[in-house]
């Protein structure tokens, strides 16, 4: 559905008459104190929380959005936004698979989702029970055993309020940024996961299991916490094409590694970009940051990234404890409108500490791209290393790519090594390929892989085989 | 098998074929000789389907079809293989994967089921060892880093995967040293075959002491000007192109 229609659907219910009511499940566009009030109430949650999000807010208040990046779009109006609402009412969903955009349907055919899940993507009304609830209640149970805390923030905020209060917003402070405000003022949805000293979690841990029910929140807020010697590998997202009725997307992500330990967070992003016109598209706002708290702690940054009409993102690493090592994998495909501004920031500084930084940037039709990084060594970090390497591939005439690093270096004895190529996708390249009988689609499909290749060995086995017919279906008629 | 009638090509707006007539027929091999610039590579190309050129007049057929109306890759699925004079490098594609995919692409068109692993295992190692190349060789990415010889060893070991029906080898000599020509002159021999037909397309003579042709074509200036067997390559040899201008003129 186009944003324009929502707009529509929104202010029709406004004007018939919708009054703001604290029992009600859907609040009307608009934010101010009692927003958050009544947001904090709905999700049952204890004073001190509603402070913090009333702290968070009125800093907001006093913030400017930020122009820096190289994005275009009209400008957001924030009391034009509702902020919280009740999944959609079975009767005004579709009915069935034949109500959908069967473009739509195409895509998750071709993607291969099995087809009682690609009506809940869709957002059809259905009754349904997923057979993956079976499975997350097995997969509860294996965790509770290992000591692993894996559920909603809400529910953290309610069992485990003094993990939320030690850990909270230590990363990514309420008034980061303006987008990161905003979420700490009003985010409604995100998981939680603590893994206790030296527990390996047992399993994959995947928002998928626990978020499939309910809607994808507007504003997540995502804590994950490896104590000593604790490891955890996380997978945010899915290849399928998420339709959501909300544009404003401003997540944030908090990661927290103390001695030893080790988080891996890998995210499939491929929210709505739009239509032909980039209409309609998802705008995408992401804080994301790992705090390497302990002494050799290691935090590692995979993402692809396919989806939405606007992507502000840098997943970044604070480099604290000595030895500790960022890293940071990251594939970007933009194509039709669609604008990216995405990078990654390093921070170091504890002694020794080492970050790689591989992004693989692929523009195509008319989108731009722009890959943004900050390497920043402090006085501390002696012995600091840095590698990046940041690869950019066009595909057609009309798309950008423009590459911005920025270096700090605040320690002579500091090793920063900086790689950067733009390419645009040979011709030979694909007349060599067709000349063998493969045909162009295939071409290209096999010449961007290759080329994301050393992005797509660090994601887990079957998420890179998704990534992999994921990035074929987004860039199908970039060619020709 | 391949019939080629008064073609004319441009580049750029530059006419490069002038009329060329060439006939092969199934289990034979041509040279085409000639000079620099003469329009030698220019028509592997346009056979290909290498985009840039424009065919103005004239018209190409293989086994009764217009090949100038297919795809490039129904051209190389029809039976029609380029061995490049340049490979181009692929970065992050292994090279057996392309081979796979370029033999599964043409077992598909054929309505053939795709080549089991083990099978197509067996099948390219046995190749790999004709071509006197390292298994490893499988593992790298296609062409990235190769030195020249092994390019063109390369090039050979994909015929010798695809088994075309018309396989067309540009410059395939060039930059080779002797050891490496003769492993690359054994493979194209093996090639041969009744169903099968060879163009080459060289600046030397020397290849033709390794892979003997039926028929010389002599291209100079966008035309073919002499026909001949291999004793025609030995006359250039020793009496360079001029020659032949002058007599033709």
């Amino acid at each position: 559905m186009a944003s324009e229609e929502m707009e529509q659907l929104v202010r029709r219910e406004y004007k018939d008459g919708f009054v703001t009511d604290i029992e009600s499940d859907t609040l009307p566009p608009g934010l101010d104190e009692n927003t958050i009030a009544f947001i904090s109430k709905k999700k049952g949650e204890p004073e001190w929380m509603l402070e913090w999000r009333l702290d968070a807010y009125r800093q907001w208040l006093k913030m400017e959005e930020p122009s820096w990046a190289h994005l275009n779009y009209p400008p957001i109006d924030y009391q034009e936004i509702s902020y919280f609402s009740a999944p959609k009412r079975p009767e005004d969903r579709p009915q069935s698979l034949d109500e959908v955009d069967p473009k739509l349907l195409e895509t998750y055919e071709k993607l291969g989702i099995p087809l009682h899940e690609r009506a809940a993507l869709a957002g059809v009304a259905v009754d349904a029970v997923f057979d993956s609830v079976s499975v997350a209640t097995t997969f509860k149970k294996e965790l509770a055993e290992a000591g692993v805390i894996f559920c909603s923030i809400s529910e953290a905020i309610r069992d485990y309020p003094d993990l939320i209060k030690q850990y909270l917003g230590t990363v990514v402070p309420v008034a980061d940024n303006y987008f990161a405000a905003l979420n700490s003022a009003v985010f409604t949805d995100g998981s939680f996961v603590f893994v206790p000293k030296g527990v390996k979690c047992p399993m994959e841990l995947s928002t998928y299991f626990r978020i499939n029910a309910a809607n994808t929140g507007q504003f997540e807020r995502t804590l994950i916490i490896c104590e000593d010697r604790a490891e955890v590998s996380y997978l945010e997202g899915c290849t399928a094409p998420m339709r959501d009725e909300n544009q404003l997307h401003a997540a944030v992500v908090e990661l927290v590694a103390l001695d030893d330990a080790y988080i891996k967070y890998s995210t499939v992003q491929n929210w709505y970009p739009g239509d032909e016109e980039g209409k309609g598209g998802i705008y995408n706002f992401v804080t994301k940051r790992g705090d390497c708290r302990g002494e050799r702690s290691r935090i590692s940054w995979t993402q692809v990234e396919t989806g939405s009409a606007i992507t502000w993102k840098y997943p970044s690493c604070v480099l604290r404890g000595k030895d500790s090592i960022g890293e940071f994998y990251s594939v970007a495909v933009t194509n039709g409108r669609q604008q990216a501004d995405t990078g990654t920031k390093m921070i170091h500084i504890g002694e020794g500490t080492r970050s790689y930084i591989v992004a693989k940037g692929i523009s195509a039709g008319k989108s731009d791209q722009s890959y943004r990084g900050l390497v920043k060594i402090g006085p501390r970090a002696k012995g600091a290393r840095n590698f990046t390497q940041c690869d950019s591939l066009l595909i057609g005439d009309k798309c950008g790519a423009h590459t911005f690093p920025y270096q700090e270096i605040g320690n002579s004895t500091a090793t920063i090594e900086h790689e950067a190529t733009t390419s645009k996708i040979g011709e030979d390249q694909l007349f060599y390929c067709q000349s063998r009988g493969i045909s162009e689609e295939d071409a290209v499909s096999m010449i961007v892989n290759g080329f994301c290749k050393d992005v797509f060995q660090e994601l887990p086995m079957e998420f890179a085989v998704e990534a992999e017919a994921l990035l074929n279906v987004t860039l199908e008629g970039a060619v020709g | 098998m391949l019939q080629v009638n008064d073609l004319h090509v441009t580049v750029e707006g530059k006419e490069i074929l002038k009329g060329l007539t060439l006939t092969i027929n199934a289990g034979e091999v041509h040279a085409i000789m000639g000079p620099n610039g003469a329009g030698k590579s220019t028509l592997s190309a346009v056979i290909a389907g290498k985009d840039g050129y424009e065919v103005t007049q004239g018209s190409i057929t293989f086994e009764g079809k217009d090949v100038l109306e297919m795809e490039i890759e129904e051209r190389a699925q029809a039976g029609l293989l380029l061995g490049f004079q340049y490979p181009v490098e692929i970065p992050g594609v292994k090279n057996i994967y392309l081979l796979k995919s370029a033999l599964n692409a043409q077992r598909a068109a054929r309505g053939e089921g795709e080549m089991p692993a083990p099978e197509f295992m067996k099948l390219v190692k046995e190749k790999l060892g004709f071509m006197k190349m390292d298994a490893s060789f499988l593992q790298r990415a296609v062409n990235e880093g190769f030195s020249g010889g092994e390019k063109k060893r390369n090039e050979i070991l994909q015929m010798l995967v695809l088994q075309p029906k018309l396989a067309m080898l540009d410059e395939i000599d060039s930059g080779l040293d002797i050891d490496a020509m003769k492993v690359v002159a054994d493979g194209v021999n093996s090639l041969r075959a009744e169903e099968r037909a060879i163009l080459l397309v060289t600046h030397y003579q020397r290849l033709l002491d390794y892979i003997v042709p039926d028929k010389v074509h002599v291209l100079v200036d966008g035309r073919i000007v002499k026909t001949g067997d291999a004793e025609l390559a030995k006359e250039l040899e020793a009496n360079g192109y001029e020659g032949i201008e002058e007599s033709v003129a």
